[in-house]
């Protein structure tokens, strides 16, 4: 059964779908949620420790052999996603029971952990895949998934966002389709590897160009780089607490990761970055996001709305490291996307936990919940600390790499954007902090704290911040081994 | 044992924290704490002055990057004197709290054991990772013992705290330490310093830059406004921590990077050092010159604070032998004379609530023990004999003559003068003028409760104590230049 591992992962979340749906009942559809995701996080573990020990993973769905049938192709940088999206999976599944019964209405939670499971299943899919029609498929998936859940938000406003996040999300996978459909009239392949052999003889017509510009816009969209992140934030704000959690942590991160494939595997770095100039592109667009979404970010009264600007300031760092093509460059945004995975995912579950008790997100709701609701604020400290990169959180690895990537080819104005940025990250932080430390609580019933089964979900995010912040060889190691495979040296 | 002395505090913490509701076995808790932690840090110092240096890894955090501990002389005088000051500091801060009748006494006592823990990482701290860590920590810890009051006028002291305190670390600081990573390829703390030869003298001399105004802890101005805002603490706050611990921790880190990050060779060649220098003692001046200015008593301080944090950033770079030791054993001078003078300064506070100078005249004779501990910790901050002060000045007026600066010798000796006035016109006040006409001294005022004068007491005496018998500071910064 090991040898089918690779679509197992796919097929078991994948029935496990249509099954919470039939079983129309809250709680038990969740129990099927849970199930799928947990084997989701236990399949990625072995996946990923398979990688480690004996190198890249090919399996052939059917035994169709490549380029004719689909690939999946498992190397250390989708076995790291994969590892991501299934470990913040396991993690908001068990909060998302007490949270979805507040937020969303008892007969649509069936088609809820439905949803989710089928947006888990596409995301995974994304990465897994070594096919790039595959990774439409799986990406129109875990889309249109995510725009139900969105949709499923207690504000009218969420059905307009999700509405929103439909027409922008639809333009992104249109132009990544039309990308793939050049792509595949220039080379008549679809698997990546084989992509990979046969472009060379003919990057030098005007199509593959095109073809490059066509996925370098829907990916952006994708991952919401600045200035195409118009979607993100009203879908975050309004999405149910347990949606955001997930999406905020894995959606982009598997776009990001869509980037790296495409450039570092399908294009290779030499001809993305030395003929297309791409970093020229990315480059100034990320230091833009840093800055501009951070500014933004301070300036927002919604507390999910703050975060979801920081996310966007975040992206930016990603694709700061990205647009660096070295090896330390490629590691920082590798390592990024699971250090900011596990920070934001602590955050919004804290806005959850918020929600929950007190009704509303808006910062000046939060005056006195450090008292009232100590437990959870104090994870919302550590987890801010994190983002803002105190030492022994993930969020000063992700920044060390940066830096050193950024001071390795002597462009210390970009380190320095990198640090300033995190100061912002302090003056978005603190606004909250100071409300909930500093201001008395409003007058009648002080809220309660948090009940165990979401503070426990979020505390394991929390720890793993730490965790991961202190001892960070496992993390930097296995983001440094997919960077060397994804630029192709030290191999 | 370095790993001891963090732990220590952070249980002693805990443990104040579970009995928060029994206030006496709390305040036990404190003292038995920062007792046992000087304990602890005094059996480090034979085995240091034996020429050794324990050292403990914790973990590897990146590949190359470690969190470790390594006891040296320099950070053992350091610890010694914050850990001897708590347990004095904590005696002084039971009578005041109580007579002063502050609010959330337990969540204060609490974030103070953990701030000691703090300065004790930066003291014992392994390399400048490490450093790093707990120099932020102690940042973070502090916040809420800065805020404690929770009005409006300490939320905004707090953002100016963090602010610059953050800032500079992040912005200046960490750039500084990935970029001595980047060209030295290691962090750690090594005799002789570990960037000789990495880099151009241009580039080191930009290195230099950043960690000197990076480290905000040691208000180097521009950098300087956080201290007079943390002002708003309590005093015992204000006393341990933003005379002692906290601001040590940012003289103290210039003095380990100059000494065992650029090494004293290196930095006596750099053209960068001079000019710091001289910025160092334009703070000098500059601060004293504001401390004139201002009639609240803990706001002079500050400014003498800020006075003096730059003398020892200025026996740093002078780059020489006497620079070094004079600047190190100012860390232990400056800490017991400063902390009776802000002693004082509360105990002045809880007994005749008053905050300005101009208020506390004729206030001595009410209050005798008080003003007089306050003349002798005056004495050893301008730096004559009888009281400590007087050594370290000798050392670093040594030091500036070393290096052929008499320009710098002439700084000091002004700054000495501008002290003598603005420090010793408040005890002479208080002793020899006539009390302003609407003031209530005569009536029912008197010294400060016994644990605040007992502490005030113990730090004067140590002050005169520390003319007679500096050997110990002065061997362990010797075994510092000498190592």
């Amino acid at each position: 059964m090991s040898a089918h591992l690779p679509v197992l992962l796919i097929v078991v979340p994948l029935l496990a779908a249509p099954l919470a749906a039939l079983v129309r009942h809250p709680r038990g559809s969740w129990v099927v949620a849970l199930g799928a995701s947990w084997w989701a996080l236990g399949v990625s573990i072995a996946l990923l420790m398979r990688v480690l020990a004996d190198g890249t993973i090919s399996y052939e769905i059917g035994g169709w052999a490549a380029p004719w049938g689909i690939e999946y192709r498992i190397d250390v940088a989708n076995a790291f996603v994969l590892l991501i999206v299934s470990g913040i999976g396991a993690v908001v599944t068990p909060y998302a029971r007490v949270s979805v019964e507040r937020e969303v209405e008892a007969a649509r939670i069936p088609l809820f952990h439905t949803a989710f499971i089928l947006c888990l299943t596409g995301l995974l899919g994304i990465a897994v895949t070594g096919d790039v029609f595959n990774v439409f498929v799986f990406l129109e998936i875990s889309s249109l998934s995510a725009y139900a859940l969105i949709a499923l938000g207690q504000d009218r406003r969420a059905l307009t966002s999700a509405y929103q996040y439909l027409v922008m999300g639809s333009v992104g996978a249109t132009f990544i389709v039309i990308g793939i459909g050049l792509l595949y009239v220039m080379t008549g392949t679809l698997n990546m590897a084989d992509l990979a052999v046969r472009l060379p003889e003919v990057a030098a017509t005007r199509t593959i160009p095109v073809a490059f510009a066509f996925l370098t816009v829907g990916i952006c969209l994708k991952l919401a780089l600045f200035p195409l992140h118009l979607w993100l934030p009203n879908a975050y704000t309004f999405a149910p607490s347990s949606v955001t959690a997930f999406i905020a942590s894995t959606a982009t991160k598997v776009a990001v990761y869509m980037l790296l494939r495409f450039f570092f595997t399908v294009f290779g770095a030499a001809f993305s970055f030395d003929v297309m100039q791409l970093d020229m592109v990315l480059m100034p667009l990320a230091l833009v996001a840093i800055v501009s979404m951070s500014l933004v970010a301070i300036y927002q009264q919604n507390a999910k709305r703050l975060l979801a600007y920081s996310s966007l300031a975040q992206i930016g760092y990603m694709i700061l490291g990205i647009s660096l093509a070295s090896v330390t460059g490629v590691t920082a945004g590798i390592l990024h996307l699971f250090n900011h995975a596990l920070m934001k995912g602590a955050l919004f579950m804290t806005l959850g936990c918020v929600m929950y008790r007190v009704g509303s997100v808006r910062v000046e709701a939060m005056a006195g919940l450090g008292k009232t609701m100590p437990w959870t604020m104090a994870a919302f400290v550590i987890g801010g600390l994190s983002l803002i990169g105190v030492p022994l959180t993930v969020g000063f690895v992700s920044k060390w790499y940066l830096v050193l990537a950024a001071l390795e080819q002597g462009l210390w104005p970009l380190a320095v954007v990198v640090l300033l940025g995190s100061l912002l990250a302090v003056m978005y932080v603190w606004k909250v902090v100071e409300v909930a430390y500093f201001q008395p609580p409003p007058d009648g019933d002080p809220p309660a704290e948090a009940p165990l089964s979401l503070l426990v979900p979020t505390w394991a995010l929390v720890v793993a911040n730490l965790y991961f912040g202190i001892d960070a060889k496992l993390t930097a190691g296995v983001a440094m081994r997919a960077a060397e495979a994804l630029l192709g040296v030290g191999q | 044992m370095a790993g001891v002395a963090i732990l220590l505090p952070v249980v002693g913490a805990f443990l104040v924290l579970a009995l928060g509701k029994w206030p006496n076995l709390r305040e036990t808790a404190t003292l038995v704490t920062a007792t046992s932690l000087f304990a602890v840090v005094y059996s480090l110092l034979g085995p240091v002055r034996a020429g050794e240096t324990p050292s403990l890894t914790l973990v590897e955090v990146v590949p190359g990057v470690t969190l470790g501990l390594e006891v040296e002389p320099l950070g053992l005088l350091f610890a010694l004197v914050a850990s001897f000051l708590w347990i004095v500091t904590s005696l002084y801060a039971i009578g005041y709290m109580r007579g002063h009748h502050e609010e959330n006494q337990t969540r204060f006592f609490f974030f103070f054991a953990v701030s000691i823990a703090g300065a004790m990482g930066v003291a014992f701290a392994g390399n400048l990772f490490t450093l790093f860590a707990f120099y932020e920590a102690l940042t973070l810890c502090t916040f809420p013992l800065v805020t404690h009051h929770q009005t409006d006028e300490a939320r905004k002291a707090g953002r100016v705290y963090l602010g610059i305190l953050l800032s500079t670390s992040v912005v200046f600081q960490l750039l500084a330490i990935i970029w001595t990573w980047q060209l030295a390829g290691t962090v750690d703390f090594v005799p002789g310093g570990i960037l000789a030869g990495t880099a151009s003298a241009g580039v080191l001399s930009a290195l230099l830059v950043l960690y000197v105004f990076g480290v905000g802890k040691a208000a180097v101005m521009p950098f300087h406004r956080w201290l007079p805002a943390a002002m708003v603490a309590p005093t015992p706050v204000s006393a341990l921590l933003h005379a002692v611990a906290v601001v040590k921790a940012g003289v103290f880190t210039v003095l380990k990077v100059s000494v065992y990050v650029f090494g004293v060779d290196l930095l006596g060649s750099l053209a960068a050092t001079p000019w710091l220098a001289w910025a160092a003692a334009t703070t000098i001046i500059l601060a004293s010159l504001v401390a004139f200015t201002k009639d609240n008593l803990k706001a002079r301080l500050a400014y003498s604070t800020i006075s003096q944090l730059s003398y020892i950033v200025l026996g740093a770079l002078l780059a020489n032998r006497w620079g070094i030791i004079g600047g190190g054993m100012h860390i232990a001078m400056h800490a017991f004379g400063k902390i009776t003078l802000f002693f004082a300064a509360g105990a002045i506070l809880v007994a005749a609530h008053e905050k300005d100078i101009s208020r506390m005249r004729g206030l001595g004779r009410t209050m005798p023990i008080t003003f007089g501990a306050f003349f002798i910790g005056s004495l050893s901050i301008i730096g004559v004999p009888p009281a400590g002060g007087s050594w370290s000045k000798w050392f670093l007026g040594l030091g500036t003559l070393e290096a052929g600066q008499l320009g710098l010798l002439a700084v000091l000796m002004v700054s000495s003068l501008l002290s003598l006035v603005y420090l010793l016109e408040i005890p002479v006040r208080a002793f020899f003028s006539a009390p302003p006409a609407d003031s209530h001294h005569g009536e029912g005022i008197h010294e400060a409760p016994w644990q605040s004068l007992a502490a005030i007491v113990i730090t004067a005496t140590a002050t005169l104590a520390l003319f007679v018998w500096p050997d110990a500071f002065y061997d362990l910064m010797t075994l510092v230049v000498e190592r």
